[in-house]
């Protein structure tokens, strides 16, 4: 029997980066907030000091910031013919445990979507009429337009100190940004981190060819930066140890550098570590949510009633517990109907791997974000009469620190072992570098998650089965842009090259990225969406959903920045509207 | 490494029935002026067993993994191979400890085979794959050759085997050649390149190879130093080979 607990204002499921903003913006309103987040507490001295952050081992091989596949994982397949079965091990993608979630181990690639990413549907019907989206192809806009969040774009930049160089102020094209990018309201808050040579050679090949390189907007610190609510962050030190890690050095953005040091001091805010809910319980109408039941980490389990709850988790878990606590309609991919679960989508990348002779490029100086790009084939910022896809991604090269492990590119027709891989890796590791690409992924009908009808987890709740695999248009896409990152590549006149396409059906085993979105897609119909254009739930109006689990399908950047700019969004919409009149915003 | 402060979520997700595992506190409530951060407290790795033999392998399991990761990255006039630089030492922690024992990972039935694109999908820990698949290379070996062992064989003829093995081109009484293989390959290189503190990359020759750094974690005034060939030696976590060789 599960001990009921005194009623909160607000509660808060999962505490990484949506819950740490929304914990912040609840509280500054005045609202009494709990969070309950299933992993450990986690901090920069404790988990990830300096003085041993840098063990590629220990924190990508063996997952020690990662979700435990033993305690939760997915089934996967790749079409509703095939028998899901269990991600065993962690691969294709890393969610984030304990306190800071994934955004611990994220790379701080801080993007905006393009305005017309917002209008995907509409805009590729307008532009280039219906047969431009197959009757398989489930996109739809979201809702919400680039304008009505340029406003909290700006706001997590701002908290995040993120370095960059701004390519559209209010309409004027500005010198050395993205020419493509959304009108902003200003300059990023940090200039750009100061480059190293791999990303130098690929901008100057892009411009020689006439495309546009710009730096990689970056949430890794080119300075020392005090952000709004007076915490510091430290400058980059390019150790290489960001990507799939934690920084030691307080440089990178988290909620951990940004937001932490502030809330946790709070009279109006309390954390709950090790405790994982197990539902979100409703009222007998269905329309309101009273509680949440959760387990904490002596098993003991617990009723936690609230006046408004927010699910803060990663998007697979938010979904899960949408479907496990009966709220909204499943999504049937046979009939179309139903929306938990629909339009799961994912990214689609590739690369270009180049061997110079004559240039030592040091990979291992790094950070997550740190690199330049071309956004040339990005979203729609080019006309795709006649190509057979819609969407792209941007291209670049990105030196995240070649870690040894992980990254040990070599020629075209090396063995894969023995002395003559030995001699390749010796002879190339200094000298090679690779291009990325980055593409969108849209939604299809097929492409869905639902619960695990055979699969359990440790306390005997389905599994989320995920079905997913890329389209035509995914791939014909990244063809595209691999090609043109070939085309770069080659300007940058490297010895050799080894063009390496992203071929058949999705694939669980090799990382590709942590950028899974969609099945609680956000809309303007209740009929084809789960949340409005808020992350209020339709059906249950003191539910709000945050994440990627918004994503009506996945457009070519990066998520975090949007994922935050629609949590602050839903929080002032919150603050401003729903407080003084509890119930549905639209 | 293996087990650095076993947290009681890893105990929830760790035992089989969560009604034994014992009542240890309420849960933990933090915030409102209880400020988590603690200054002293580090979960610092935990380096490899140094002292000599094995924990895992048997001693005839220890001469096939000497003699293959010996061929999968060999001593030449490059410098030191695999077994110089510390990897079956390396393995044999490896699999002594959490990741032998799959502990993180979800092993639940049913089982089936699955898909490529499915991945790991072998009721067998690491562990246990090495132990069931090493049994079965060298039953193989004894039936192809008429007795002997792989470490026994010529290094050309362990080379035309590990091929084998590399296409799943060998019978192995029920194992997946190819996934054996791919895992060894991938724990050779975790040795080769991993932290010295793990037990490989002795004297930190994986990194001398290459030339990678190792555990440095300011490289700030050589980012704009364009084709400079960076000057510093390897450091690790524990420190400088010439701070810690007489331990290894």
């Amino acid at each position: 029997m599960a001990k009921k607990l005194p009623s909160v204002d607000a509660l808060l499921i999962g505490f990484g980066w949506t819950g740490a903003i929304m914990a912040q913006e609840l509280t500054d309103a005045g609202l009494n907030v709990l969070a309950l987040e299933r992993g450990a507490w986690s901090d920069t001295s404790r988990e990830f000091a300096t003085t041993f952050a840098q063990d590629e081992l220990r924190y990508f091989w063996r997952h020690d910031l990662f979700q435990t596949t033993a305690h939760d994982t997915q089934t996967i397949r790749n079409d509703a013919s095939q028998v899901a079965l269990p991600m065993r091990k962690l691969g294709s993608y890393l969610p984030g445990t304990n306190v800071g979630g994934a955004g611990v181990h994220w790379n701080g690639q801080t993007w905006r979507f393009l305005p017309s990413d917002f209008v995907a549907r509409s805009h590729n019907l307008q532009r280039y009429g219906a047969d431009a989206i197959p009757d398989t192809m489930t996109i739809q806009d979201w809702g919400v337009t680039y304008d009505d969040l340029e406003p909290y774009y700006d706001r997590f930049e701002r908290l995040c100190g993120i370095s960059g160089k701004a390519g559209n102020i209010r309409g004027q094209i500005q010198p050395g940004g993205n020419p493509f990018e959304g009108p902003r309201s200003r300059e990023y808050p940090n200039p750009p981190m100061a480059m190293s040579y791999p990303p130098t050679l690929f901008a100057e090949a892009a411009a020689s060819l006439g495309f546009h390189p710009f730096p990689q907007p970056s949430a890794n610190m080119s300075q020392a930066y005090t952000n709004p609510l007076g915490v510091r962050l430290e400058k980059c030190t390019h150790c290489g140890f960001c990507e799939k890690f934690a920084c030691g050095n307080y440089s990178k953005a988290s909620a951990q550098t940004t937001i932490l040091p502030v809330l946790m001091k709070k009279p109006n805010f309390r954390l709950r570590t090790e405790c994982e809910v197990m539902k979100v319980n409703l009222d007998s109408s269905g329309k309101r949510a009273v509680s949440v039941t959760y387990v904490d980490a002596a098993g003991e389990e617990y009723e936690q009633p609230a006046d408004l709850i927010v699910m803060c988790s990663y998007i697979l878990n938010n979904v899960r517990l949408m479907l496990l606590s009966g709220i909204g309609t499943p999504y049937d991919p046979q009939t179309g109907q139903g929306v938990i679960g629909k339009n799961y989508a994912y990214q689609i990348t590739s690369s270009v791997n180049l061997f110079f002779d004559d240039k030592i490029l040091n990979p291992f100086i790094g950070a997550g974000a740190h690199g330049m790009h071309v956004d040339e084939w990005n979203g729609d910022n080019f006309d795709h009469t006649g190509l057979g896809f819609i969407g792209g991604g941007y291209v670049g090269v990105l030196q995240t620190g070649a870690r040894p492990i992980e990254t040990h590119p070599v020629p075209e027709g090396t063995p894969a072992w023995g002395s003559a891989f030995k001699k390749a890796i010796a002879d190339n590791y200094l000298k090679t570098t690779s291009i990325t690409t980055h593409g969108a992924v849209m939604s299809h009908r097929g492409n869905y998650l639902d619960l695990d009808p055979t699969y359990r987890d440790v306390y005997g709740r389905p599994l989320l089965r995920m079905t997913f695999d890329y389209t035509d248009n995914e791939h014909r896409m990244s063809d595209y842009l691999t090609d043109r990152a070939a085309d770069i590549a080659r300007a940058m006149k490297p010895r050799e090259i080894k063009v390496n396409k992203r071929q058949g059906s999705w694939d669980v085993v090799p990382y590709q990225t942590t950028h899974n979105t969609g099945g609680a897609i956000m809309g303007s119909d209740p009929s084809t969406s789960a949340v409005n254009r808020w992350l209020q739930s339709w059906d249950v109006s003191n539910l709000f959903v945050m994440g990627a689990s918004a994503f009506p399908q996945n457009p070519g950047y990066n998520p975090t920045g949007t994922v935050a700019a629609l949590a602050y969004a839903s929080a002032a919409a919150i603050r401003e509207r729903y407080l003084k009149a509890p119930g549905a915003l639209a | 490494m293996d087990e650095p402060r076993l947290s009681r979520r890893r105990l929830l997700t760790t035992g089989a029935v969560i009604t034994a595992v014992p009542v240890v506190t309420a849960a933990a409530t933090l915030g409102g002026r209880d400020v988590p951060f603690k200054e002293g407290q580090a979960n610092a790795p935990v380096a490899a067993d140094g002292a000599s033999g094995w924990r895992w392998f048997t001693d005839a399991e220890a001469a096939f993994i000497t003699a293959a990761v010996g061929r999968l990255i060999p001593a030449d006039d490059l410098g030191p191979g695999a077994v110089e630089a510390g990897v079956p030492t390396f393995i044999d922690r490896q699999l002594a400890g959490a990741y032998g024992r799959g502990e993180r990972w979800y092993m639940q039935g049913p089982w089936s085979p699955g898909l490529p694109t499915q991945g790991y999908q072998t009721r067998l820990t690491p562990a246990g794959l090495y132990r069931a698949a090493i049994k079965a290379i060298d039953a193989a070996v004894v039936r192809e050759s008429r007795g002997g062992s792989f470490a026994r064989l010529a290094a050309a003829d362990q080379d035309a085997f590990l091929k084998r093995l590399e296409k799943g081109d060998v019978a192995l009484d029920g194992i997946d050649a190819k996934a054996f293989f791919a895992q060894l390959l991938q724990n050779t290189l975790e040795g080769f390149w991993s932290d010295p503190i793990y037990g490989g990359n002795r004297d930190m020759a994986g990194w001398k190879l290459i030339g990678f750094p190792g555990a440095r974690y300011d490289n700030s005034e050589f980012v704009s130093r364009h084709g400079e060939k960076y000057p510093l030696p390897p450091v690790g976590i524990a420190g400088r080979v010439d701070w810690t060789r007489s331990q290894t």
